[in-house]
């Protein structure tokens, strides 16, 4: 390709003297403009974020600092390279006007662009009930603030600590509360922790991990209210089976809601699953039509995977937001022709009770698994994920060296089972088993409203309860 | 002085909690736990963690306030740059 993208010489323009805003200064923004300076790009660059913290990173938060080894504040990003921007932290967007390219925000201010980067990510759900969810005690863990809040309320060394949900948040957390040596009880709603992520096999590992370490795990329970004491701290949790759990701690890790809010009315395709984008992540506007000066990367993002049937997937994942925001700049500052499609493989670690979980691929996909390597009993394996006779994904536990194997495999879209031997023993046999996925039509949030029967004066409405 | 391990391409071969211990440690046989600011005297330990990393997994950021607080300005072999980014 020869360096002149357009014809016109805007795009060249562009580069010189364009105006690029960036909407959310986390990793994927701050990453996106390292690689937009790093191209090349001369102009005015404008980083927005709602938290007044420079970009900073999540994973310690409920790890090393949950710990006591790391502080919450000692977590800002190191950086690749100096990016000049004007940073506009601590006001959020609250809105976009496509046709005149510019952002508004909550001061008041408003920002034109030439090209806007979306990556305002996600935030933790919160507990549905914002009175219970206001009680001392009660926290929630997605900011750099809820970490510092979360890890002072566990040195203070309470009696109990409830996790709500059981997901790899909520494990990495009820695990650095075992290992401070505090009481922690974890409500989860699903048969087994992880079982949306890994499956109800390894869920089933993920279960005896937790029991093994000491955690009051209940699963196949929701919590239905919490407490508190006329001095408005939390003291109790009621649970769906009729039980109560006394804490004075609780933290609800129930999943992530998408930061796209602030796009109503705007004409972007956004909404709570996300704003999707093409694989060269430029977002879609409500008629499904892409446009060609905004784009999206990271958490908030949803974009078609050629590798996986050309799924819409959104990914929570450290190491999708590095990607797609590279892509993102990088296609921001390019031609139609020079633009490349985001096609990295899914791909996400955790680290709980001492034990290395790492996982490549789709797993949710995956109908069937097979242990590939080591064994479910010593907790040290790899499994491989079937989808109609294709590997589609692969979890280690303490086996991460194998894992950019795998990754291989996925790529060359190798069959499942593996027709690999290994030299492994394999106690538990070379035959797949079922994955072991909730079903999806099974609310995962709270209760539903199913409909049946098929004209209007038969159309019965069934009230499902969280169960 | 700031740092990041991407734990994708981390592989737990603990050359770094060998070399800078009091910044990286494994916890259990695999997993990495790092301080993600580490002081300034740890600086050359933490350079030549990030050189042998074997999947070059640790990004170091030296900001300038750093090399202000250095107390030997003598560059570790094959890390670092002047304006501060290490890979």
């Amino acid at each position: 390709m020869t360096s002149t993208g357009t014809h016109d010489g805007s795009l060249e323009r562009l580069k010189r003297e364009g105006r690029i805003v960036v909407v959310g200064a986390s990793l994927a923004g701050l990453r996106a403009a390292e690689t937009m300076r790093e191209k090349g790009f001369a102009g005015s660059l404008t980083m927005i974020g709602d938290e007044p913290y420079e970009p900073y990173d999540r994973p310690p938060l409920s790890k090393q600092v949950l710990l006591g080894n790391a502080v919450a504040d000692h977590t800002a990003l190191p950086r690749r390279r100096a990016i000049e921007a004007e940073w506009r932290l601590g006001v959020p967007a609250t809105g976009l006007d496509m046709a005149a390219r510019r952002v508004e925000l909550g001061n008041g201010d408003a920002v034109e662009y030439d090209r806007l980067l979306i990556a305002t990510g996600v935030r933790a759900r919160p507990w549905p009930n914002a009175e219970e969810g206001a009680l001392k005690g009660v926290f929630v863990l997605r900011t750099r603030d809820d970490g510092e809040g979360l890890q002072r309320a566990l040195a203070a060394g309470p009696r109990r600590v409830l996790v709500i949900g059981a997901g790899f948040t909520g494990s990495e957390i009820a695990s650095a509360c075992r290992e401070r040596g505090l009481d922690v009880t974890v409500a989860e709603r699903g048969d087994a922790p992880l079982v949306g992520a890994l499956g109800g096999v390894i869920g089933a590992v993920a279960a005896e991990m937790h029991r093994e370490n000491g955690v009051d795990l209940r699963t196949g329970v929701m919590v239905t209210s919490l407490e508190g004491d006329p001095s408005g701290r939390v003291r109790a949790a009621h649970f769906s089976d009729g039980s109560t759990v006394e804490a004075d701690v609780v933290v609800v890790s129930l999943g992530a809601q998408r930061n796209t809010e602030w796009l109503s009315g705007s004409g972007l395709g956004a909404g709570p699953r996300g704003i999707a984008c093409d694989a060269g992540c430029r977002a879609f506007d409500i008629r499904g039509i892409v446009t060609d000066d905004i784009y999206v990367a990271g958490d908030v993002a949803r974009s078609p995977h050629a590798l996986f049937g050309y799924q819409f997937l959104s990914l929570e994942h450290w190491g999708n937001a590095v990607a797609q925001a590279d892509t993102a700049a990088h296609n921001m500052l390019s031609a139609s022709a020079d633009r490349r499609p985001h096609l990295w493989v899914p791909a996400f670690w955790s680290s709980q009770f001492g034990v290395n979980i790492k996982s490549v691929g789709v797993p949710p996909m995956g109908t069937e698994i097979l242990i590939t390597q080591g064994s479910l009993a010593e907790r040290r394996f790899a499994a491989a994920y079937g989808y109609q006779g294709r590997l589609i994904a692969a979890v280690t536990f303490d086996n991460c060296r194998w894992l950019p194997f795998y990754e291989q495999q996925i790529e060359a879209t190798a069959p499942f089972p593996p027709p690999f031997s290994t030299v492994d023993r394999r106690p538990e046999g070379s035959k797949p088993l079922p994955a072991d996925f909730p079903d999806p039509s099974v609310p995962t949030h709270g209760p539903t409203i199913t409909l049946s029967g098929y004209s209007p004066a038969d159309r019965k409405m069934t009230f499902t309860p969280g169960r | 002085m700031r740092l990041v391990v991407d734990l994708n391409r981390c592989q737990g071969y603990a050359q770094c909690a060998f070399l800078a211990p009091d910044v990286f440690a494994m916890h259990g046989d695999e997993s990495l736990l790092y301080n993600p600011e580490a002081d300034p005297a740890q600086r050359e330990d933490v350079m030549r963690a990030v050189a042998a990393c074997p999947v070059q997994a640790i990004l170091l950021e030296i900001t300038d306030e750093d090399m202000a607080n250095m107390v030997a300005p003598d560059a570790v072999a094959g890390a670092g740059s002047p304006s501060g980014g290490a890979r």
